[in-house]
This record gives structure tokens, C-alpha cells and sequence, in this order.
């Protein structure tokens, strides 16, 4: 047991291996059976890394010939020279610039204000004492089992009323703050702010909304962070109900429904349409290749704190 | 719940609540509150108002609005009471819709939860190399918006130049068309969600599967388990809430299948799911009735409630299996309690 806790998680497995399987067994023996079992082991798993990411790489095959090439057979694999074609005809066809920006006006609105307000809430449960604090979380709670997407009709009457049909108010506003986001700062803020430093700023006169400031916001920062990424991913990504109530609005089209449009519209023109694809999908590669420790630890985390 | 997950969480504060007396913790996390009142009401009003208006009045509203004849276009109309739902028990549509999502509910959820299961137990090695890149590229999937992944499905399923039917030809068979076939759709659209929850429903296992202490799984290696033993007797059953968890969300989350459907079928009238409805669900066809010609408000409300009442019948169908499994492993257990005590006053 000792031993194995004191094997590190990288680096040294050569030596490491052979501590952990079959102690019993004669060295060779060992050696072998681990080696042979790691390549199973491996092989599987670079299957999956395979299957998980080919995807991406027959987009930009597709994205970067022509339609003609790719309807020969058998078909091309490897990448052409008309990446950059494609994608002028994917921009042209769709108003890409506009709906990039909706996107991205919309999913910073969203994470900026669950942030704000999950924290106020989760700060709330996690650190203060109030009546009907164990009823109201468990409310929040049983509100992430509602689909949202069946308010789907009278959110769009509701909208009608409120004459943002149309207009990215109506995307943004719903999803101010999130049951989960409410969820989840709670977790991080009960496990992240000391209470001696809460006493400490109480002491030293400040107001509750100075200790929010002083003492909750620096300390809660990391896990905020996850949630901010997961947050902004799933604005992003966000396709349902902006269709519904932007859909015949073309000035406010996010993203996904360009996309959509495209694929509806051009669907005979392949290589166009995956340019377009693409090119929606850069923006959260590089937000994903930035912060893939956070967010694989994060979606870890999220299994365990439900 | 909440002493778990503060173990889990952090644990700087933990050590100095063990080594604190009790009340003065108390007075501690009291000092705030006491002194405005009103602030953890404020803090936390801004979920339940959003939730009151965009949640329970929604769902309240669904219910009046379903019992209307209701459009877009010409607002409310008639109460129909629950006309719209009678209608909708012998609409063959709706019937299909339904067999269509509950079949492509199975052929995603089962294969999507063996495959995480058996990656998790593989990427929990210590000893693992580039554990990070393959972790990473698991949840790359998940974080790829659904209409770019039915886009991109959508054309390796192409019956021409399709990549997956120009392999199937190299192979020597006939090529397929998918989006024709009733099993062969709902194949290629359970394939996108497959494709895109598997890596996250591994790291959901893999984070259950890193709490079991490892001198189990070597009190059964001592024992001689094969790893598979271990697996399937040590893994799986620990894994439950896990499981648990990880198939709720998903029958929830797959009931609800919409973008893949309706971009499966791009440029094909997108809204009908197939020329003949082979691959309508749910949800694309209450959006297809309220949205597009006839805009029938009243009636695609009443297909959301029904949806509402499935989605709760589901999740208590998996609760329920849930309790039966626990039953039955607390009466084994009893059983072998039972056996022990026995042998051992035998042994005496």
C-alpha cells in the first residue's frame, strides 16, 4: 500500500509498473504480462483519441478540397489547397462576421453575470445563516431536473410581450444565473474561503458587500474560472431556443444558426459548408487548448460535487 | 451531501474546523448574518426571480396555453380543454416521434455508458502515460457545439461520397443509405451523441472510480481476481450512484434530441425528420408544429407537457431499477452476513 501511494502519477513508470501488478509472479514473467497487458491498454486508448478527434480532421479534409475532388471515389483523406476558397464562400454566403459577434456578445453577457450573481447566491448558502437556507438550496437544487427547453412556447409569447423577439435580449436575459452555476459556487465557496478570514474582515468593519469583494472574490477565483469556461462553451453552443426567437431576425443569428442556415441552405456544396464549420469551431479550440487542465479537472470535479 | 463534497473540495478550512471547538464555529458563520439580515435574501433573490418567471410561470403558462386552440398568428383562440391532448394520443406522428426518441435514447445511453466504463477503468492507472492528452481529447468532443458535430456526421453518413459508405464499398458490401432506414438513421444520429458524450461520461466515472481505495482492488488481486473480475465485481458495482447519475442526465438530456435530427436531415425540409418521419423525435416535431406552418401553439404546448410527464416517468424508471439493484445487494449482503456468523459458530 505504502508503496504504491509513494509511486508517482508521472515520469518514472518504467520502475514503477512492475511494483504494482503481480507481486507474486517471477520478474520475467511480470515484465512480460505487464507489457503485453500496457499494449492493450494503449492501443485502446489511442483508438478512442483517434475516434474522438477524427472528426475535426475530416472537416478540414473536406473544408480544404474542392467539391469535386471529394465526390470521387474512393474518396480523398488527406488535406487539398482550397481551405482558404472555401472559407470566403462560407463567409460570403452567411453573414459568419455578424453572427460571431452575436456569439460572442451573448455567451460573455451570459458568463459574466452567472458569475456574478452564482457567486452572491453560493457565497449566501455556503457562509450565512439564514431561515429556510437547507429548503431553498434543495429547491435550487431540484430546479436542474426541469427541462428548460419546455418553457420553449410560452418564453416566446413572453418575449413577444416583452417586444425582444429578434433582439439577443431575449437569449441573454433567461440565462442570467443557472441553478448549477448557484450549485457549483457553492461547493467552491464553502471549500474555499476560510471562515477565520470572514471574521478577520468582520472585525476589521467591513460591510458585507466589502468581504464579498475583499475576501470571497479573490479566494473563489479558480473555481470560478471553470465555471466561467463552461459557461461561455455552453452559451456558445447554445442552439434551440436562439433559433427560435432569433431565427427570422438574420442581424441577430448567433453562430449555431449561421451554421444551421449554411447547411440548410448550400448542403450540395460540402466543402463549403465544413469551412464554415470550421471556422466556428476555432474559437472554442483555442479557448480549449488554453484551459484543457481546467476543464477536464473541472468536469471531474463536477461528477463528484453531484 | 454537504460534508462530502466540503472533503472533497477543499481541505485548509476542514483541518481548522476539526482542531475549533463547535460553538465558536457556529458563532463564526452566525457573525454575517447577524448583522444584515436581509443580504443572504438579496444575494440569492436574482435565481429565484429569473426561476419564477422563466421557469415555474413557463411551465404553468405551457399547461394554459395547451389547452387552447392557440396559434402564432392568430393568438388565443377556443379552450379546448384537453382536446389537444386527446388529439395528440392518436396522432401517429406523435406516436412515431416517440418510438423514434426512446430508440435512439437506447442505441445512444447503452453503448455510451459501456464504452466510458471501460475507458475509465483503463485511464485509472497511476501509472498511466500522457493520462492529460488522453483526458483532453475525450472531452474535446463535449465541448463542440451539436450543429457543427450533426454537420460533420451528417456528411460521413452521405449515401454518396460519404466517407463511411465509400469505406463500406472498399470492403466489398453495398453501400447504405442511412437517412432512408428507419434503425439505420436512428444509427448515424445515436453515433453523434455517442460520439459526444463518451469522453465526458468517462471522466465522470474515471473521478468515482479514483474514490474507491485501491487496497481493494489488491485485497482481490491477492485473492487471485483477474482483472476483469475486478472490474466487473469491484468497479461496476461501487460505480453505481455514478452510473446513476451519468444516465439520468443522459435520458434526460436525450429526450430532448433536437439538433441532430434536424440537421441530419438538412435541406431536406429539416423539420420533418425524413421523408417519412423515420427519424422525427420529440422535440423536433413539437418545434416543426409551433414554429413553422401551422404554428399550432396550443398543440405542440401539450406535446412539451407530455414530454415533461415522460422525462419524469424515465427518470423514475431508472430511479426505481436503482432501488431494486440496492435491495437486492443489501439482502446478499444480509445472506452473507448471515453465512459468516454460522460458519464461524461452527468453527467454534
Amino acid at each position: 500500500m505504502t508503496t504504491l501511494e509513494k509511486v508517482s502519477t508521472r515520469g518514472d513508470g518504467s520502475t514503477g509498473r512492475s511494483e504494482l501488478t503481480l507481486r507474486d509472479r517471477p520478474p520475467l514473467v511480470r515484465a512480460v504480462h505487464s507489457m503485453r497487458r500496457s499494449g492493450v491498454k494503449y492501443t485502446i486508448l489511442g483508438l478512442a483519441l483517434a475516434v474522438s478527434v477524427f472528426p475535426f480532421y475530416w472537416m478540414y479534409v473536406v473544408a480544404s478540397n474542392s467539391n469535386a475532388v471529394m465526390s470521387q471515389f474512393p474518396p480523398r483523406v488527406i488535406p487539398g489547397p482550397n481551405f482558404l476558397t472555401n472559407a470566403r464562400l462560407a463567409i460570403e454566403g452567411v453573414p459568419f462576421g455578424t453572427a460571431l459577434l452575436n456569439s460572442f456578445v451573448v455567451a460573455s453577457a451570459i458568463t459574466v453575470s452567472v458569475l456574478f450573481f452564482s457567486t452572491m447566491a453560493g457565497f449566501a448558502f455556503a457562509k450565512m445563516r439564514f431561515r429556510g437556507r437547507g429548503g431553498l438550496f434543495t429547491f435550487v437544487l431540484g430546479t436542474m431536473l426541469v427541462p428548460q427547453q419546455l418553457g420553449l412556447i410560452p418564453l416566446f409569447i413572453l418575449m413577444g410581450y416583452f417586444g425582444w423577439v429578434g433582439d439577443l435580449r431575449a437569449v441573454i436575459v433567461p440565462s442570467l444565473v443557472t441553478a448549477f452555476g448557484v450549485f457549483w459556487m457553492r461547493q467552491v465557496v464553502a471549500g474555499s474561503v476560510p471562515d477565520e478570514l470572514l471574521e478577520a474582515a468582520r472585525m476589521d468593519g467591513c460591510s458585507i458587500f466589502g468581504i464579498v469583494r475583499h475576501v470571497v472574490w479573490p479566494s473563489v477565483a479558480p473555481g470560478a474560472a471553470v465555471l466561467g469556461l463552461y459557461t461561455f462553451l455552453f452559451a456558445w453552443n447554445d442552439f434551440l431556443w436562439p433559433l427560435v426567437v432569433l431565427g427570422n431576425e438574420p442581424s441577430s443569428h448567433t453562430i449555431q444558426i449561421a451554421l444551421r442556415t449554411l447547411s440548410d441552405t448550400y448542403y450540395v456544396n460540402y466543402s463549403m459548408v465544413m469551412a464554415g464549420t470550421l471556422l466556428s469551431v476555432v474559437p472554442l479550440m483555442i479557448v480549449f487548448v488554453l484551459f484543457s487542465r481546467q476543464m477536464v479537472a473541472g468536469a471531474m470535479d463536477g461528477a463528484l460535487k453531484g | 451531501m454537504s460534508e462530502t463534497s466540503k472533503a472533497l473540495v477543499g481541505s485548509a478550512t476542514d483541518d481548522e474546523r476539526i482542531q475549533r471547538p463547535r460553538k465558536k464555529r457556529r458563532q463564526a458563520s452566525h457573525g454575517p448574518a447577524h448583522e444584515e439580515p436581509w443580504a443572504p435574501y438579496l444575494f440569492i433573490s436574482p435565481f429565484f426571480i429569473l426561476f419564477a418567471i422563466f421557469g415555474v410561470f413557463t411551465l404553468l403558462y405551457t399547461f394554459w396555453v395547451s389547452l387552447h386552440d392557440w396559434s402564432l398568428l392568430g393568438g388565443m383562440n377556443a379552450f379546448v380543454g384537453i382536446d389537444n391532448y386527446t388529439r395528440l394520443l392518436d396522432d401517429p406522428r406523435f406516436f412515431k416521434a416517440t418510438v423514434n426518441t426512446f430508440s435512439m435514447l437506447l442505441l445512444s445511453t447503452v453503448p455510451q455508458m459501456i464504452m466510458a466504463l471501460i475507458l475509465a477503468e483503463i485511464l485509472n492507472d497511476r501509472l498511466l502515460r500522457g493520462s492529460h492528452l488522453f483526458r483532453s481529447g475525450l472531452l474535446v468532443p463535449n465541448i463542440t457545439s451539436v450543429v457543427a458535430i450533426a454537420i460533420v456526421f451528417q456528411s460521413l453518413f452521405a449515401r454518396q461520397n460519404g466517407l463511411i459508405n465509400a469505406v463500406i464499398q472498399l470492403l466489398g458490401f453495398e453501400p447504405l443509405n442511412w437517412h432512408a432506414g428507419r434503425l439505420s438513421s436512428h444509427l448515424a444520429i445515436a453515433s453523434m451523441v455517442n460520439w459526444q458524450f463518451t469522453g465526458f461520461n468517462t471522466l465522470i466515472f474515471l473521478a468515482a472510480l479514483q474514490a474507491i481505495p485501491l487496497s481493494y482492488y489488491e485485497a482481490a488481486q491477492i485473492d487471485g481476481a483477474t482483472r476483469i473480475q475486478r472490474f466487473s465485481k469491484i468497479s461496476v458495482p461501487l460505480l453505481r450512484p455514478a452510473i446513476l447519475f451519468a444516465v439520468v442526465l443522459s435520458v434526460i438530456g436525450q429526450l430532448q434530441l433536437f439538433a441532430q435530427p434536424m440537421l441530419f436531415g438538412a435541406g431536406a425540409g429539416s423539420t420533418s425528420g425524413g421523408n417519412d418521419n423515420q427519424y422525427l423525435t420529440i422535440l423536433l416535431y413539437l418545434y416543426g408544429q409551433a414554429f413553422q406552418q401551422p404554428f399550432r401553439f396550443g398543440y405542440s404546448a401539450a406535446i412539451a407537457w407530455m414530454l415533461v410527464l415522460m422525462s419524469a416517468a424515465a427518470a423514475a424508471l431508472v430511479f426505481g431499477v436503482n432501488a431494486l439493484l440496492d435491495r437486492r445487494e443489501n439482502r446478499a449482503e444480509r445472506q452473507y452476513r448471515k453465512a459468516r456468523t454460522r460458519s464461524q459458530e461452527v468453527a467454534r
